[in-house]
């Protein structure tokens, strides 16, 4: 793309989102071997370790960079009570995907050693202010946050345990939508994700999603979507079709701050917009509400079909 | 069906047949002005003609089967009910905003089996496709299907679903009504309607559009129809920068009917006559009909509970994947020793 944004293969429904639109928003941060970096917002120039003590938020304009995935789970859970699961999964090639270049299992591998992860998302258990819960991560420097069968299954398995312990799951998505090297299996990662959540709700069990920079695409239109509540953080870009296909489809010029968390939060589509240093404080208030004590979610345990009302 | 009688418009890769017939045409016309024996000729082309046709349409390559399910004269959803229907009963409209023509669904009697169609529809000439929305649906269209696919649960029948879409549309107003929630909330829900659910691709499978109406307990596919995650286009514009790449992209994707019936994401694939459905309209609505009315009856001995439980399975299974042996995260990267899951 024409304004520097890494041309990740990060896929949607209907092709690439573009991601410059968001103003003030993060390209690609070049962290500089030196201590400094500078905010693609304000330009201020900031010292790295104050910067990541600070959530990844600039101290002058509230801006937020992107975060890993550890640094995510870090910021959410309470010292020392993460369990992490599924880290071995791993993708394969299962359509025998390549381009003139390159396999993709090696790009895999190549994604793997620039991150130090296995796959886009982290999955594990434990306490968000003392409360337990499933959570995972998703981390959008790997392939664009893309899901595939890995991703799907850690993300299904993380909802299933917390069905099975009775605990509250939360997703933290990032995503360019469904990963294209893997085909349709990419797309049922789509049903599989949204099946458990299914049973998940059947078990009368909470489930939060929050957005963060960018989610897109087929995530959006499966569990990104389906939180029980559904929090995003400032200035997000979020949305279904890329804004570079609406434009192209439709020849309309798209409304300002189009697709951002402000724009969905007045469009009466998501909950709250949260920043990122009251984040774990919103979840862990929410959660309060919604697990009672435990005693809702042990009291229900039949499922309750809901007809059309 | 007026629609067929007209002369149908030959796809790039059905040239050298159409030359041929127009020979043969020729040499008719000129055995009777110069009442001439030319049997034997004929004949022979005739022969001819058999075998391009064997050659062509035997060894097809995926971007001309999506070639062919975008051909106009492609059989829609509605042209099939038509066929396979002795009663379509339209019902409209989400009850919160407008009432979607490129996402429509019915009452439906499908030899004496009374059920519930939700079927994407696209238009055949220009104020059709433009009234259709070609065939790409908005919110409202997801929201109807729901509506329709718990009327189906409430009342037990069951849902038939006919998937025939490029992909659900992009817009300003669509996503400012959360088509990416309406999808979402319908691929959820479906695992609880309490009744058999057949999911047939017509034509285009074009992502979180189709799978918005996708979950099922059956997954037939019409022989050159096409599933995938994303459009040949889309896929070549990312990876090779250029649309024109699309043929590439469509071999790549794996998103024919051999492919994915091989993969294990589709249960069944519904022939269609030689060159396509656009060709016999009827012959291949009789397929789809024989495929429906075989699975209706399978699923219709099954509980709700087993029902939904199987639908979860099969979905739950999807996915292919290595779990490395050996404790820890990245560091396992390098044992050498891993168990090839091939789980589908």
């Amino acid at each position: 793309m024409a304004d520097g944004t890494p041309v990740d293969p990060v896929n949607s429904v209907f092709g690439k989102p573009t991601y410059g639109q968001n103003v003030g928003q993060p390209k690609k941060v070049e962290m500089p071997k030196g201590l400094w970096v500078k905010c693609p917002s304000c330009g201020e120039m900031l010292y790295k370790q104050e910067l990541s003590a600070n959530l990844m938020v600039c101290r002058k304009c509230t801006h937020h960079f992107p975060m890993t995935a550890r640094e995510r789970i870090a910021s959410l859970v309470d010292d020392g009570t993460f369990e992490e699961f599924d880290p071995a999964l791993v993708p394969v090639n299962a359509l025998g995907f390549k381009t003139s270049s390159k396999d993709y299992v090696d790009y895999v591998k190549s994604q793997q050693e620039k991150t130090g992860m296995n796959e886009g998302v982290i999955a594990g258990t434990g306490t968000m202010d003392g409360a337990p819960l499933s959570l995972a991560v998703m981390d959008f420097s790997f392939i664009g946050g893309s899901m595939g069968s890995v991703v799907g299954e850690k993300i299904t398995r993380a909802i299933e345990r917390a069905t099975a312990r009775k605990l509250p799951v939360v997703v933290v998505c990032a995503s360019g939508g469904a990963r294209m090297q893997e085909g349709l299996f990419s797309l049922m990662q789509m049903a599989k994700t949204s099946a458990a959540l299914h049973r998940h709700g059947q078990a009368r069990l909470p489930f939060i999603s929050v957005l963060t920079h960018p989610t897109m695409a087929g995530v959006m239109a499966s569990f990104a979507t389906l939180g029980d509540l559904i929090i995003a953080e400032p200035k997000a870009l979020i949305g279904f079709a890329g804004a570079r296909v609406i434009k192209e489809t439709t020849q309309q010029d798209l409304p300002k701050g189009f697709q951002t968390s402000e724009f969905l939060l007045d469009r009466g589509l998501i909950d709250i917009v949260a920043p990122r240093p009251i984040l774990k404080a919103t979840l862990a208030n929410a959660l309060r509400y919604m697990t009672a004590g435990g005693t809702a979610a042990t009291k229900t345990s039949s499922p309750t079909e809901t007809p059309a009302s | 069906m007026s629609a067929q009688k007209n002369r149908l418009l030959p796809l790039e890769f059905e040239k050298p047949i159409v030359e041929l017939e127009n020979m043969l045409t020729d040499l008719h016309k000129r055995a009777s002005d110069n009442d001439i024996d030319l049997s034997a000729d004929i004949s022979s082309l005739q022969g001819r003609i058999a075998e391009e046709r064997s050659r062509i349409y035997s060894s097809l390559t995926p971007w001309q089967r999506v070639q062919i399910v975008r051909h106009t004269n492609r059989p829609f959803s509605l042209d099939f009910l038509k066929l396979i229907a002795s009663d379509y009963t339209e019902l409209s409209g989400d009850r919160l905003h407008a009432n979607d023509k490129a996402l429509i669904g019915g009452f439906a009697t499908i030899d004496g089996r009374r059920v519930m169609v939700v079927a994407h529809q696209k238009g055949r000439d220009t104020k059709e496709k433009l009234m259709r929305n070609f065939g790409c649906p908005n919110p409202e269209g997801y929201r109807k299907a729901l509506r329709l696919m718990r009327l189906a649960s409430k009342f037990n029948l069951p849902v038939v679903a006919l998937i025939d879409t490029p992909g659900a549309f992009p817009g300003v107003a669509s996503e400012e009504r959360h088509v990416a929630e309406a999808i979402a909330v319908n691929i959820r829900e479906m695992f609880g309607l309490e009744v058999p659910v057949i999911a047939a691709i017509l034509g285009e499978g074009g992502s979180g559009g189709a799978l918005g109406i996708g979950v099922a307990d059956r997954v037939l596919i019409m022989e050159n129809a096409y599933y995938s995650v994303i459009s040949p286009e889309g896929c070549a514009a990312i990876l090779w920068k250029d649309r024109a790449h699309a043929p590439r992209a469509a071999e790549a994707l794996k998103m024919t009917s051999p492919d994915l019936i091989k993969l294990g994401l589709v249960d069944e694939v519904i022939p269609e006559p030689a060159g396509g459905a656009h060709h016999d309209w009827v012959t291949s609505a009789e397929a789809l009909k024989a495929a429906l009315i075989r699975n209706l009856d399978e699923l219709g001995a099954l509980s709700p509970d087993a029902l939904m439980d199987g639908r979860y399975a099969k979905f739950r299974a999807y996915g292919r994947f290595q779990e490395l042996t050996g404790q820890g995260g990245a560091e396992t990267l390098d044992v050498p020793v891993a168990t090839e899951v091939a789980v589908v």
